[in-house]
């Protein structure tokens, strides 16, 4: 019962962490979200654990060390992306994606 | 060590596997302890290290004649991580080591600590990341499990991002971002795909697997995730919003290694996936499906490049072309009489493809990055007259376009022929267009920018700085390097015929690779920005080119406009969930 629970607040946590992903404009939100998502992609694994331990044990040790890794590089990723953030700030002034740099590359039509 | 003896057991060579991955690393420790001037020194003196140790598997690999294998602690697979090298591994980490050798020796130009400084950012940070990249593509290409393979990935983009912003400018910052915030979306996609994984079968390591995968729906879903994962950090079309910006906007040095190298990386865990995890389970809808997102990079890579006005924006859009390339050995490499996907001589094109495009791909950024610091600016239209003025680096972006389009005996031509001859014994006539529609559009935009190049100038080039001469030896080295790739014997690491290597440098297939030059510089003249055909063109001439211009020039600013939009982050967001979705399907549908 509570493993389906924790499946199901996982699975949540991922479909909101995408979600705020995709649409956030505001670099931090998008962070945030990432970190949301990671969380659910650690509770997946806690049930993993819980659903794949022999009889007579509370869990497979296994995912739980993966998840203490999953952790680390989760860390590791936000203080950098936290980082970039920081310096594009003082670049810029500005946190947004407001005018997306996708229109920088793309020099309109050709030969006009 | 009775424990070894139950599964497998690590094998004569295997120690060089953990140096490959130590030695790097630690210089990327100790430089970062010693800073300063040091990390320049420590970082060129792992490499001649690097380089030997990997000879060393290269060799030991072939005597042993089987994979090597380490495992770490000897614990044996499941409870233990082994450290495995077979051919692929082996001839992936070859050519990394020859290109981030190449690199140091060129980046000692632009990245060496100023005169009476003790330390500056960009050249500490530089000589740091490269080694950094060097250490987790090593890892990559040797981890043993699918664990260990998502640390690897994560430490390779943490190595590639910052390598992004070496300048520190706005725009490099906002590419970094960018690149970071999209690849963990899609390493994120990876680990839930694992997690998956190993609730379903109790182990993550590769040979292990390979035996118990089979169609059910977590699986299923673990690997639609982790393709598409893969994909996004791999930058194939449409997953490629952060490819241009991050590559063309870094010094040269770095965008030769991460154009070169960083995407390779998660490509070659794609290969692990399909044709090592589970070779049984992608069936043939979705080995399609990834080759026509591959053609689709082909054809958008391709068109936007040549209406770019910068040379190191067209050299990233062509690597977007290029990325698509490797994915069309999927459903050739699929079998219908076993329906899996074999180590087939299709597989060897891919991965001599891979190869040749890192190295020449790397020259050509090279090339670019001596133009731009020695001219002051890289827009193409203002190129005229450096084929006189800068003779070595035009020349070396020449040989790497020309290594790239596959003449014999590239690299690219070896992988070229292999492929069309895979397409034609498993009937799949359409691929064959596509390998050769893909060599035409290559030398379109290396045409364009020769063209350009070589157009006398109005007035005398001026030079702004004069870089010294070992850059462009280095480029140049790079660019023959791949084009001599064609000749390297490689069946005795890759599933390749010696047949195919053996007719390269025959007159007929010099010949038969002429015609897509050709047919390249029309669609260069046709669809290619700037007004080349203006100068000294008889009026007849014009009349014809004129009205074929406008025709072809519509549907290029289309695709332009489709790239534009699918550059935008929720555009690129949705397509990332709608692939997943799509390669679940098609999984599920393949039978």
């Amino acid at each position: 019962m509570s493993v389906a629970v924790f499946g199901l607040c996982g699975a949540a946590a991922v479909g909101l962490g995408l979600y705020g992903l995709i649409t956030h404009p505001q670099l931090l939100r998008k962070i945030l979200a990432f970190n949301l998502l990671g969380a659910g992609v650690f509770l997946v694994f806690g049930v993993v654990a819980h659903r794949g331990a022999a009889a007579g044990f509370g869990g497979d040790p296994v995912p739980q060390a993966l998840v203490i890794t999953g952790m680390v590089v989760a860390f590791a990723a936000t203080a950098l992306a936290v980082a970039l953030l920081l310096r594009l700030f003082q670049a810029t002034g500005s946190a947004t994606w407001r005018a997306d740099a996708a229109s920088q590359a793309s020099d309109g039509p050709a030969g006009t | 060590m009775t424990l070894v003896s139950a599964a497998e057991a690590a094998t004569a060579g295997g120690a060089f596997l953990v140096l490959a991955i130590i030695v790097p690393v630690v210089g990327a420790l100790t430089a970062f302890i010693c800073g300063g001037r040091w990390t320049e020194r420590i970082a060129l003196a792992s490499m001649p290290i690097g380089l030997a140790i990997v000879i060393a598997i290269l060799v030991a690999l072939q005597r042993g004649g089987a994979p090597l294998v380490y495992l770490l602690g000897a614990w044996s697979p499941p409870l233990g991580i082994a450290l495995r090298a077979d051919g692929l591994s082996a001839v992936m980490m070859t050519v990394t080591a020859a290109v981030v050798c190449a690199v140091g020796i060129f980046a000692r130009a632009d990245f060496r600590t100023p005169e009476g400084s003790s330390e500056a950012r960009a050249p500490f940070a530089f000589w740091i990341l490269l080694l950094a990249v060097w250490g987790a593509l090593n890892t990559v290409f040797l981890g043993g499990d699918l664990f260990t393979l998502y640390v690897a990935l994560e430490l390779l983009t943490f190595a590639a991002v910052p390598l992004v912003s070496l300048d520190g400018r706005a725009e490099t910052l906002q590419a970094a971002l960018r690149y970071l915030l999209f690849a963990l979306l899609g390493s994120l996609l990876y680990l839930v795909g694992t997690a998956l994984i190993y609730g379903a079968y109790g182990t993550l390591d590769i040979v292990l697997l390979s035996g118990l995968v089979y169609k059910e729906p977590a699986t299923v879903v673990a690997a639609a995730l982790m393709t598409v994962g893969l994909l996004a950090k791999t930058a194939l079309f449409p997953l490629h919003l952060w490819l241009p910006l991050a590559h063309a906007g870094a010094p040269a040095a770095a965008s030769a290694v991460l154009s070169a190298l960083v995407v390779k990386g998660s490509f070659f865990i794609v290969v692990r996936l399909w044709f090592d995890v589970m070779p049984g389970l992608p069936g043939p809808a979705a080995a399609q499906l990834i080759a026509a997102l591959g053609a689709g990079a082909i054809l958008f890579g391709s068109v936007v490049a040549l209406t770019q006005r910068r040379l190191k924006l067209l050299i990233a859009y062509s690597t977007l072309a290029q990325i698509g390339y490797l994915f069309l050995m999927f459903p050739l490499a699929f079998d219908p009489a076993t329906t899996k996907l074999q180590s087939s001589s299709a597989l060897a094109g891919g991965m001599v493809q891979a190869m040749s495009h890192a190295t020449a791909k790397a020259a050509m950024f090279m090339a670019a990055g001596l133009i731009y610091a020695e001219l002051g600016h890289d827009r193409i239209a203002g190129l005229a007259g450096i084929g006189r003025a800068l003779p070595m680096s035009v020349l070396a972006f020449a040989l790497g376009g020309i290594a790239l389009i596959g003449v014999p005996p590239s690299g690219a031509y070896l992988a070229k022929t292999v492929l069309l001859e895979a397409a034609s014994d498993t009937e799949q006539w359409w691929w064959g267009g596509v390998i050769q529609a893909g060599g035409v559009f290559t030398s379109s935009y290396v045409v364009l920018v020769l063209a350009h190049a070589f157009v006398p100038a109005d007035k005398p080039v001026t030079l702004r700085v004069l870089m010294p001469r070992f850059g462009t030896a280095v480029a140049l080295s790079l660019a023959v390097c791949s084009l001599l790739l064609g000749l390297v014997p490689w069946q005795k690491y890759l599933p390749v015929s010696a047949e195919n290597e053996s007719n390269l440098l025959t007159l007929p297939a010099l010949l038969s690779s002429l015609w897509p030059i050709a047919a390249g510089a029309v669609l260069a003249i046709l669809m290619g920005r700037g007004r080349l055909q203006r100068s000294g063109v008889p009026a007849v001439v014009a009349a014809i080119i004129d009205p074929a211009r406008r025709a072809a020039l519509a549907p290029a600013r289309g695709l332009v406009r489709i790239d534009g939009t699918l550059r935008q982050w929720p555009a690129a967001g949705l397509a990332l969930l709608g692939a997943a979705i799509m390669f679940g399907v098609a999984i599920i549908a393949g039978r």
